[in-house]
């Protein structure tokens, strides 16, 4: 396929990284997954512009950025409402639309969530680093030369068609996830709920915490109630393997949602918040508010199966168009 | 001191992960029993289970719900244990790494002797008499968490870390040794720098070492440390 410039960046806003569906296969070396936070997102990105894997997309955060278009594309805009522009006219999110030479685009406020992601037809092009095109910030790789995007830099695609009769298709409403100030995360318990107490147990699933600044790509911090821990064990454990959603509990009683950029850990670990549930944990900004809800594996399973089922439906609608 | 469990305890992690825990502590033998775990495992090859990932004690396997039920995947791994004696483990690779010790490169090195009493000497002496077994790769990309240090080497971690630690750097706490193989934020006494690349992403292997195998250090002059780097 043909490469062609398809933006060239004129604010990167306050983050801006490439993001596909991660890196996986090298946790037993150290290597994160990084990826798109908010996976449903991200996915649902990708099929409205007809991308069939996981394509390389723009995972912006909160304010500022302000792409310029260089070349005819087809985009769509998921995620948080960061409130998508178009030549100074709001654009409608969760929607295909095609930009031509000239166009474009700025995210202008916080509307609601923290991340928006922008797909591209054919889907952003930068070297593959370990099978992704991920952009994993703090060892420096993947993506664009490892770093955010910056003013200046330009973005390829590879040439794709999209057929004209799929120009503004929309996701089905009923489905588009809506992200507020304040959220319930439903979890399963452990793998360490034996190192807390009752009390401290009850705290975590009765509290509401709120999103702290030190937040980022690695982790949420939550400010809250502390949890009590039990008197005769460690504050640590011997560091072992994390995954996203993991909620760890350091010496001083404040949870922390572990992200896709950390693979070991020694800190206890209270819950753990279900595959499903990662989107809402992408859209936290700090001042949101969070509280936990206990749910067996097999709920969990049965949710995730039917988000499964959703994108099954929607992309086989767009074959079908 | 407690061992291997004599049942090695499940615990999920959250709705994609299943941790297998075989002790409690830091020792050999549990951490060849999840190495053994780890190889047959990737052996078998299940359908659904995306990756393990080793570590000290313990086994992580991520798996994809959608494609193995928990039941069926909580039997296999049982299946696998149950048959783990038999499961021949590769012979260990030692790697040789070069450290420049003390100075600029290892500013703890002083504090380390004075704590035990010794010469620094004696620090690079003890730190280098015996290879070191890598228990597992974490915290950063090809970081090797290895040991056992002598005893006369057993020190604590800094009491504030620090918020930047070069690459390349050698390092011990307690009774572990460890390279830091990118720049980061560290809480480990420093006493050296290797010029050895740990990690690289464009490298086939990225890392140059793998849990299991072992590492045996060798102290250099920094011009030796100097015309490596060119």
């Amino acid at each position: 396929m043909e490469k062609l410039a398809a933006f060239e960046v004129l604010d990167p806003g306050i983050l801006t990284t490439i993001q596909d569906g991660g890196r996986f296969g090298f946790s037993q070396i150290g290597v994160p997954p990084s990826g798109a936070l908010d996976p449903f997102s991200f996915r649902v990105a990708n099929l409205l512009v007809n991308n069939q894997g996981n394509e390389a997309c723009l995972e912006t955060t909160l304010v500022g950025l302000k792409l310029k278009t260089l070349h005819e594309c087809t985009i769509a805009i998921t995620g948080g409402n960061l409130t998508p522009m178009l030549n100074g006219e709001t654009l409608e999110m969760w929607k295909s639309h095609l930009l031509i030479e000239g166009d474009i685009i700025a995210f202008k406020k916080v509307c609601s969530g923290c991340r928006a992601y922008l797909s591209i037809g054919g889907g952003f092009i930068v070297p593959e680093v370990m099978g992704s095109r991920s952009t994993y910030l703090s060892g420096k790789f993947g993506g664009l030369e490892g770093r955010p995007l910056k003013k200046g830099d330009i973005l390829y695609k590879n040439s794709s068609w999209l057929p004209l009769n799929q120009l503004g298709v929309r996701f089905p409403d009923e489905w588009i996830p809506t992200f507020r100030k304040e959220t319930f995360l439903r979890t399963i318990l452990g793998p360490q709920e034996d190192h807390f107490t009752p009390k401290g147990l009850q705290t975590f699933f009765s509290s509401t915490y709120e999103v702290s600044t030190q937040s980022d790509r690695i982790g949420v911090r939550l400010n809250g109630p502390r949890i009590e821990r039990k008197a005769d064990v460690e504050e640590s454990i011997i560091s072992e393997g994390l995954l996203s959603g993991a909620i760890q509990v350091p010496g001083n009683g404040m949870p922390i949602i572990i992200l896709n950029e950390l693979v070991t850990g020694g800190y206890t670990k209270i819950a753990t918040i279900i595959s499903t549930d990662l989107t809402k944990v992408a859209q936290l900004k700090p001042g949101d508010r969070v509280r936990f809800q206990p749910i067996s594996i097999e709920e969990a399973h049965q949710l995730l199966k039917n988000v499964e089922a959703c994108y099954e439906v929607f992309s086989n609608a767009m074959k079908g168009n | 001191m407690m061992g291997l469990y004599k049942k090695t305890i499940y615990r999920w992690l959250g709705d994609r992960g299943l941790v297998l825990e075989f002790g409690d502590e830091i020792s050999f033998e549990i951490n060849q029993r999840v190495r053994r775990m780890a190889l047959a495992i990737q052996t078998e090859a299940i359908q659904g289970i995306i990756e393990t990932v080793p570590t000290y004690r313990s086994l992580l396997i991520v798996y994809n719900p959608l494609l193995i039920p928990i039941d069926l995947l909580k039997r296999c791994l049982e299946k696998i244990e149950e048959g783990l004696q038999e499961t021949p483990l590769p012979e260990p690779k030692l790697t040789k790494i070069p450290v420049v010790y003390g100075g600029v490169y290892g500013p703890d090195l002083e504090f380390v002797a004075q704590y035990h009493g010794i010469s620094s000497e004696e620090v690079i002496r003890l730190h280098c008499s015996k290879p070191y077994w890598i228990y597992m790769i974490g915290f950063m990309p090809g970081y090797p968490y290895m040991g056992e240090l002598p005893e006369g080497l057993n020190t604590p971690r800094l009491k504030t870390p620090r918020l930047s630690v070069p690459k390349g750097s050698v390092a011990i706490a307690q009774r572990q040794t460890g390279i830091y193989s990118m720049e980061s934020p560290g809480g480990w006494q420093i006493i050296g720098r290797t010029p050895l690349e740990l990690f690289d992403p464009q490298r086939e292997p990225p890392a140059l070492l793998r849990m299991g195998d072992q590492v045996q250090f060798y102290p250099i002059s920094e011009k030796e440390f100097l015309e490596w780097k060119n």
